[in-house]
C-alpha cells in the first residue's frame, strides 16, 4: 500500500477503481465475522444475549452467529464470574478454539473476581490463565458497553500484520495455542496462575 | 456402573429380553446451550431413554453466604441482586422483608405499593424470558426469545429510570426504598401494561396452539402434586402439579391481601401446564400493577426510624420469605447485635426446584430432559449461590 498515496487511493475510488491489499481485505472480513462462543457464566451472560437481541442487534457488527461449539468460534466472550470450579472448562474451551481467537473478559468478576473477589471460590480474573484482549467493566456492562467492546475488537483485528516484524502472534509456531489446564490443588488452582501470562502489578516503593 | 437408579420397568425390560443397548453415559454441561448456565447433568442413557440423571452443580458458586457474613446488612442487599440475576427486585424485597422482620421496621404505604409495582413487573421479566428460553430448548431458535427480550426492556428501560441500573436495581432499603419515582413514571407503566397485554395475545398466538410446542410439552415431565410436595417445590411448579399455593394469598406479606388476584393451577403437572400457569400469572400480575398503579398514596417512602447505613438489629433470629417468580424465596438470617449478620442463609427456589429433575427425566430422552430442565426455570446464581 505504501506505494501509492492516500489521495490516489481515494481519486481511483471515485474512478470505480477499489485499491487494496491482501492483508486490509482480509482483515475487514476477520473483524466483520466474529463468531463468538455460545457460552454464559453468570449474569453478564443475560445482558450479552440482550446485546445479540432486537434492540442492541449485535449482527450489525457480523456478531451474531453465537457458535455452541468452539471448534467454529472466533471469540471467547466471557461472561462472568469464573469459579475455581469452572476455570478449567473455561480454560479448556479456550485450548479447543481454532486460530486466530479473541477473548472478551466482559465484567467486574471476569476481569477481577468484582464484587465476589473475597470469596474463597472465585478466580480474581481470567487472564490468569488465558490472554484477554479486551476488558469491558461494569457489573454488569450494559449491551453498549459490549458492543463498544466488540468495536474496539475489531479495530485490534484491522491492526494485526500478516507479514514483518510486528505480524499477529498466531503465525508464529512456537507461540501457545493451548494454555495449561489449571486442577484442582490442597487450597487453590494448581497452579494457581499461569506465570507466562500474568504476574502481580509491582507496586514501587519510595523510601 | 451402578444401575440403582435405573427404574424397575428398565430392569424388567431388559429381563425380558427386550433391546440390550449398551449404557452410555453423557455429561451434558457444564458448558452447553441449553442448560441455562453453567450446570451439568450426567445422565446414563440406555438407548435414548434417560435410566439416571445426576445433577452436578456448584459451578457458579461464588460464596454469597459466607460474604454476607463479613459485609453490613445494608452491604448484602447488591449482592441479593446478583442471586437470581433476572429478577434482583423481588430478591432485594425477601432479604429486606427479613431485616424489616428483625429490627421491627414496616415500609410507609407508598413504599409498599412501590414494591408491589417492582415485585410484579419483574414477574412479567421472568416469566416472559422463560418462555422464551423455553421455546429456543424447544428448537424455536431465537424468534420467541427475541420478542420476550424486546418486552424485556421495556420493563428495564423503567427500572433504568427509577433506579439507575437496568439489572442491578439495588433499590429496596430496610423500611422503604431508597428514592421516589420520578415524574411520569407510572404512566410510563400503564403504557408498559397496555402493550403487555398486547404482546400476551400475540405471544400466546405464536406459541400455546402450536402443535410442536404441544407434542414436546404436554404429558412430558410430570411431577405428581405429593412428590412435589414432599420434595418442598414450590412456585410455578408446584401450582402447575395442582397444589394452590402461594406466599403473596398463603403470607400475604406486604399489601397483597388488598389485591384481588387469582392463583394460576395447573391439572398434570407436566412441562405445559408449567409454561400456562406462567402465561396465566402474568395476566394476573398486569391486573396486580393496573390497580397498584391506580391506587399508589403520596407520602414518604422510609419508615421515620429506619437507619438505613447503620442497622443493628438486636440479637435474635429471623426467617422471611417471599413469592419470588420460581418459588419461595426465603432468607435465614441470625443477628448477634453487630453490624453484619453471624449466618445468612437464603433458601433459593429453583435450588430445591432442582431435586426433583431426575424423577421427572427418567425413561425419557435427552430432548425431553432439556425440555425439563427449561420448564423447571433455574438460574444458576441462585442454585450454587
Amino acid at each position: 500500500m505504501s506505494v501509492l498515496s492516500d489521495s490516489l487511493i481515494e481519486d481511483l475510488k471515485k474512478q470505480g477503481v477499489l485499491v487494496t491489499s491482501i492483508e486490509a481485505l482480509y482483515n475487514w472480513g476477520r473483524s466483520n465475522s466474529v463468531w463468538p462462543l455460545q457460552f454464559g457464566l453468570a449474569c453478564c451472560a443475560i445482558e450479552m444475549i440482550a446485546a445479540s437481541m432486537a434492540r442492541f442487534d449485535l449482527s450489525r457488527f457480523g456478531s451474531e452467529v453465537f457458535r455452541p461449539s468452539p471448534r467454529q468460534a472466533d471469540l471467547m466472550i466471557v461472561s462472568g464470574t469464573v469459579t475455581k470450579k469452572m476455570a478449567p472448562q473455561v480454560v479448556r474451551l479456550f485450548n479447543q478454539m481454532p486460530d486466530p481467537k479473541y477473548v472478551i473478559a466482559m465484567g467486574a468478576c471476569a476481569i477481577s473476581g468484582g464484587p465476589f473477589k473475597q470469596g474463597y471460590n472465585v478466580l480474581k480474573g481470567v487472564d490468569r490463565f488465558i490472554p484477554v484482549d479486551i476488558y469491558i467493566p461494569g457489573c454488569p456492562p450494559r449491551p453498549e458497553a459490549l458492543l463498544h467492546g466488540l468495536m474496539e475488537l475489531q479495530k485490534k483485528i484491522r491492526a494485526q500484520k500478516l507479514t514483518g516484524e510486528n505480524r499477529a502472534k498466531y503465525f508464529d509456531a512456537a507461540q501457545p495455542g493451548e494454555y495449561p489446564i489449571p486442577s484442582f490443588g490442597e487450597h487453590d488452582l494448581e497452579p494457581s496462575k499461569n506465570a507466562a501470562l500474568w504476574s502481580p502489578a509491582q507496586v514501587a516503593r519510595k523510601d | 456402573m451402578d444401575t440403582s437408579f435405573s427404574s424397575q420397568k428398565e430392569i424388567d425390560a431388559r429381563e425380558r429380553g427386550g433391546l440390550g443397548t449398551e449404557r452410555l453415559e453423557v455429561a451434558f454441561g457444564p458448558h452447553h446451550p441449553s442448560t441455562h448456565g453453567v450446570f451439568r447433568m450426567d445422565v446414563v442413557l440406555e438407548g435414548e431413554k434417560i435410566v439416571s440423571l445426576k445433577p452436578v452443580f456448584g459451578y457458579l458458586h461464588r460464596n454469597h453466604e459466607k460474604i454476607g457474613e463479613s459485609v453490613s446488612y445494608l452491604g448484602i442487599i447488591p449482592y441479593t441482586d446478583r442471586l437470581d440475576y433476572l429478577c434482583s427486585p423481588t430478591s432485594n424485597w425477601g432479604f429486606v422483608l427479613a431485616c424489616e422482620k428483625l429490627a421491627g421496621l414496616e415500609a410507609p404505604e407508598r413504599a409498599q405499593y412501590i414494591r408491589v409495582i417492582l415485585a410484579e413487573l419483574t414477574r412479567l421479566v421472568n416469566h416472559t424470558c422463560l418462555a422464551g428460553f423455553l421455546a429456543q430448548d424447544l428448537g424455536a431458535m431465537g424468534t420467541p426469545l427475541m420478542y420476550a427480550f424486546r418486552e424485556r426492556e421495556n420493563i428495564l428501560d423503567l427500572f433504568e429510570s427509577l433506579t439507575g441500573a437496568r439489572m442491578m436495581v439495588n433499590y429496596f432499603r430496610f423500611g422503604g426504598c431508597r428514592c421516589d419515582l420520578p415524574e411520569g413514571w407510572l404512566q410510563g407503566v400503564s403504557r408498559v401494561l397496555d402493550a403487555y397485554s398486547k404482546f400476551l395475545d400475540e405471544f400466546e398466538a405464536l406459541l400455546t396452539g402450536n402443535e410442536i410446542l404441544l407434542q414436546r410439552t404436554q404429558g412430558v415431565g410430570v411431577l405428581k402434586a405429593d412428590l412435589a410436595i414432599n420434595a418442598g417445590i414450590t412456585g410455578p411448579c408446584l401450582r402447575a402439579s395442582g397444589v394452590n399455593y402461594d406466599l403473596r394469598k398463603v403470607d400475604a406479606y406486604g399489601i397483597y391481601s388488598r389485591f384481588p388476584f387469582r392463583v394460576p393451577i395447573g391439572e398434570h403437572g407436566d412441562c405445559f401446564d408449567r409454561y400456562m400457569v406462567r402465561i396465566l400469572e402474568m395476566r394476573e400480575s398486569i391486573g396486580i400493577l393496573r390497580q397498584a398503579v391506580r391506587e399508589i398514596p403520596a407520602g414518604p417512602i422510609m419508615d421515620a426510624k429506619a437507619k438505613t447505613r447503620s442497622i443493628r438489629p438486636k440479637a435474635g433470629e429471623v426467617y422471611g420469605r417471599i413469592e419470588s417468580p420460581k418459588g419461595e424465596l426465603g432468607f435465614y438470617l441470625i443477628a448477634d447485635g453487630s453490624p453484619s449478620p453471624y449466618r445468612y442463609r437464603i433458601r433459593p427456589p429453583s435450588f430445591i426446584n432442582l431435586t426433583v429433575l431426575e424423577e421427572m427425566c427418567l425413561g425419557l430422552t435427552v430432548a425431553d430432559a432439556v425440555a425439563i430442565l427449561g420448564s423447571i426455570d433455574i438460574v444458576l446464581g441462585e442454585v450454587d449461590r
